[in-house]
């Protein structure tokens, strides 16, 4: 991994054929499209109230909410993969039938409005949901207004991007690989485990990335399903929303902290596991 | 049966919250014309009234509306949202327009809204006072304190001297209310109005402290109004004896 | 040649459909044989190694290995080892790795495993390369480690496809050979697939030749060699071949002219004659005692060798091999009519 990783690098810095630049067919819309991207995010930098975002920053309920925001998504994450990975091996290794109508419904709440998502799952798994109310009934578990609830929600809408991500890797993997673990006497299981996984790690790292990014800036679905209290279920996009309500200047400052932890939190997995594909 | 209606209604629910968004388009400042209301998302039912009415009176003006809390509204008329007329569910948040000096004179109060506790129907849990909010293992909504009902509910629980643990602290007065219909949550403080707009879906429980915290409603035609004619007729319209009939059926207080 | 124990070896009538595709072919041996499926691209062979792997659902016939029915094992259950053509070595193991999978599935602990796989790789000639990940390996060495590999498991069916496709020429010569040492030690059937001919005849004692799906023909290398039955064969061997009716020391061909032969059959024939036996002339011969002789065209020139091949058509198609020399000296060109002839006891016929 690490020597792939610096052939990269190598190719990188290889000299450019001469004559061979950017063709501005190209450049011109990507450059639209970077500064489509960046712009809002430096309004919120410039913008930002500087002199008072140490006295923002020093509050607990900040920390709180970004403590709990990190906590939730790094959970989410984690249900994903551990549903998601077999998910998508089911979708890109095996044939049943309606797969493709399987495929479409795993998709589904990537279009799904995510307070439509939040409903949806108070429906499901709510006190009186048609799951949730045997969830109380027998366990005595209910997950509305709860920080499991906030995760549950969170897992809702990340792992389809997770099962999407990792899909895609699947079918670009060389089936014929699995074949040759069965015939050293793998089951598909073993085979999975030992062969395709480690195969397809730089794809799924890359989809747990996605899913974890959008994990921890997930609201709708979130204060729908899990409600809004500090603590235990306000995460970061809920403080900011609320706080944009009547203090924009504090929303702003929150913004920053939940852009500048992602930031730091994806560049550095990016590094260190996607580069590798 | 009663399951699937309810999630019809949530579903509506949500997709008008969404609509909400996009239906803020300007008045093209013509005669009669379009006038653009940005009213807080409790009036919606009694506006909504209003509307159709005003327009049977006005033959060609067409009045539309964008609901949603009323910081939203008041941040996006901050942020030079084109609009004719606000209507905000609280002096403080009319307070953000007025300070930057965005209303055309001053707001009028047209209504006044008093707290009412929501619960699940035939009140199961035999809530009769805000003393009852406080049971443990009752799961009550509060609207958060960013948002008008929330300011308002806290100031009632501090007369009364409960202190209560709510379960969640709802952007707004519509998701605390749908916490209760859909039987998430015991009981939630909302707006008088906003049971009785609920129907029989939820049982609405007055109590005396909300007397200490009665919302004003304040309405203004804003000074870059596209469409000032009409946004003053609007106006009046909402303050007339008809408008606050209307308002008055809705469960609105007098101003 | 092929001996047919009842409960040893195996023996099997592979049918695998697919689409306008079917396969059916029956293959059997004896512990200790090393069977080649030649044929063309697209012939079948390599599902046919997928069906006796258990790849590939049988959609007919048996599958007896050792007396046992496989038909119905998963692939993971059957005691096999398959060389895969492009090695499928799993690229994030080590060699030692590689090898020590196959027994580490089947049951083996993992310090057995890997004392397994480095006495393997040892005999491989790989002990310097246990460490080593496959990208680091050359293509040699991969083959090797995809051969110890298949063979750690014991197998009783060792499958290997296209064993040497992979490699360059230099490479080859010297794989094969190991190859053939290994193939010769191994005390079970082995059955490669190749499209190379002379892959085959080293590596196999025994050839089934399968196009289209089907059998056309199967012996021991020389047999087929010397009488080659389909015109994919004759090609492989460099004979020209044709199919006719024997009288005698005549055969008439299908294709419409006599050839006289030494061999004295009646009945359905094959007449076989090598490309260095024919001699070219431009104009017609008056005193040559070839009664073989056929007017042509050249239909193309190619050098094969140290020698040019000239394809004819005409009365009769054929290839020849000339000197250089001989074709500067005739002027052959495209289009350039020849006379062709071979002597009759350059010829050889056998019975269809």
């Amino acid at each position: 991994m690490t020597s792939t990783a610096q052939d990269t690098r190598r190719k990188a810095r290889r000299p450019r054929a001469p004559g061979r630049g950017v063709p501005p067919a190209l450049l011109a819309p990507a450059l639209i499209g970077l500064a489509f991207l960046l712009v809002p995010l430096l309004a919120l930098v410039v913008r930002a109230p500087w002199r008072d975002l140490p006295e923002q920053l020093t509050s607990p309920a900040v920390w709180d909410a970004l403590r709990l925001s990190l906590v939730c998504a790094t959970t989410a994450t984690a249900l994903s993969l551990v549903v998601g990975v077999p998910l998508a091996w089911l979708l890109a290794r095996t044939d049943f039938p309606g797969r493709s109508l399987v495929r479409a419904l795993v998709t589904l709440p990537l279009v799904l409005p995510p307070v439509v998502g939040g409903v949806a799952l108070l429906l499901a798994l709510g006190r009186n949901g048609i799951v949730g109310r045997w969830l109380d009934e027998w366990f005595g578990v209910t997950l509305p207004f709860t920080t499991a609830g906030v995760v549950l929600a969170e897992t809702f809408v990340a792992l389809p991007f997770l099962v999407i991500s990792v899909e895609g890797t699947l079918r670009a993997a060389d089936p014929r690989f699995e074949e040759a673990a069965a015939t050293l006497g793998a089951s598909r299981f073993t085979a999975f485990r030992r062969v395709t996984l480690p195969l397809i790690a730089p794809g799924v790292a890359a989809g747990a990335v996605l899913a974890w990014a959008r994990a921890l800036g997930e609201f709708g679905a979130t204060i729908t399903f899990a409600g809004n209290f500090p603590g235990r279920t306000q995460t970061m996009p809920l403080a900011v929303y609320l706080a944009l309500q009547n203090d924009p200047a504090a929303a702003i400052a929150l913004s920053l902290v939940l852009l500048a932890v992602s930031v730091a939190v994806l560049a550095g997995l990016r590094d260190r596991w996607t580069r590798a594909v | 049966m009663i399951r699937s209606a309810r999630l019809a209604a949530l579903v509506l629910l949500a997709s008008l919250g969404l609509s909400a968004c996009s239906s803020s388009g300007g008045g093209d400042g013509s005669a009669g014309g379009t006038v653009t209301v940005f009213a807080a998302a409790s009036l919606k039912e009694s506006f909504t009234e209003l509307g159709e009415r005003f327009e049977e009176d006005h033959p060609g003006t067409e009045v539309t509306f964008n609901f949603n809390g009323s910081d939203s509204l008041a941040a996006g008329i901050v942020g030079g949202a084109p609009a004719d007329v606000f209507a905000a569910a609280s002096s403080s948040t009319m307070a953000r327009v007025t300070d930057e000096k965005l209303t055309a004179g001053d707001p009028v109060t047209f209504a006044r809204n008093r707290l009412a506790v929501a619960t699940a129907p035939g009140n199961p849990h035999g809530i009769d006072s805000l003393d009852d909010l406080a049971a443990p293992g009752l799961k009550v909504v509060l609207c958060d304190g960013t948002v008008p009902c929330g300011a308002a509910a806290r100031k009632a629980l501090a007369a009364a001297g409960v202190e209560v643990r709510p379960v969640s602290y709802e952007q707004d007065v519509k998701s605390a209310l749908t916490k209760v219909r859909l039987d998430e949550a015991d009981a939630a403080v909302v707006y008088r109005t906003d049971v009785r707009a609920a129907g029989d879906t939820v049982d609405g429980v007055d109590f005396p402290e909300a007397a200490q915290a009665v919302n004003d409603y304040p309405i203004a035609r804003l000074e870059n109004a596209p469409n000032a004619p009409a946004a003053d007729a609007f106006v009046a319209f909402v303050t007339s004896p008809e408008g606050q009939k209307v308002l008055g059926k809705a469960g609105f207080l007098a101003p | 040649m092929t001996r047919h124990p009842p409960s040893q070896g195996l023996d099997a009538r592979l049918v695998v459909e697919h689409g306008s595709f079917r396969l059916d072919v029956a293959l059997s041996a004896a512990p200790g044989d090393v069977v080649a499926l030649l044929g063309p691209n697209g012939a079948g062979k390599t599902t046919a190694l997928r069906a006796l792997a258990g790849l590939a659902p049988l959609t007919d016939g048996h599958l007896r290995l050792d007396g046992a029915d496989l038909a119905r094992t998963p692939p993971e259950s059957r005691p096999v080892g398959v060389v895969f053509q492009d090695y499928l070595l799993f690229p994030h193991l080590t060699a030692l790795d590689n090898v020590a999978f196959g027994p580490r599935c089947r049951g083996a602990g993992r310090s057995e495993a890997r004392a397994r796989a480095a006495a393997w790789l040892e005999r491989m000639g790989l002990a310097e390369h246990v460490g080593a990940k496959p990208k680091r390996l050359s293509g040699g060495q991969a083959q090797r480690v995809a051969l110890a590999r298949a063979l750690a498991t014991d197998p009783r069916l060792l499958l290997l496809d296209e064993p040497l496709a992979a490699l360059d020429a230099r490479t080859r010569l010297e794989v094969r050979a190991q190859l053939r040492r290994h193939l010769a030690d191994f005390e079970a059937v082995a059955v490669l697939v190749t499209h190379d001919p002379l892959d085959a005849m080293v590596l196999a004692d025994r050839l089934v030749v399968v196009e289209r799906g089907r059998v056309v023909q199967e012996g021991a290398p020389a047999d087929i060699a010397r009488h080659p039955r389909t015109d994919y064969i004759a090609q492989l061997v460099g004979l020209n071949l044709y199919r006719g009716r024997a009288d005698g020391h005549t055969v008439r061909l299908d294709a419409g002219p006599k050839v006289s032969t030494t061999e004295d059959l009646s009945g359905p024939a094959f007449v076989a004659f090598p490309p260095g036996a024919v001699t070219l002339y431009r104009d017609r011969p008056t005193g040559s005692s070839a009664r073989n002789l056929w007017r042509c065209e050249v239909a193309g020139l190619e050098s094969h060798g140290d020698q040019i091949r000239v394809e004819l058509t005409g009365e009769l198609p054929l290839a020849a091999d000339l000197t250089a020399v001989a074709v500067a000296e005739l002027g052959l060109h495209p289009g350039a009519p020849v006379w062709a002839a071979v002597k009759a006891t350059q010829t050889h016929a056998y019975p269809a």
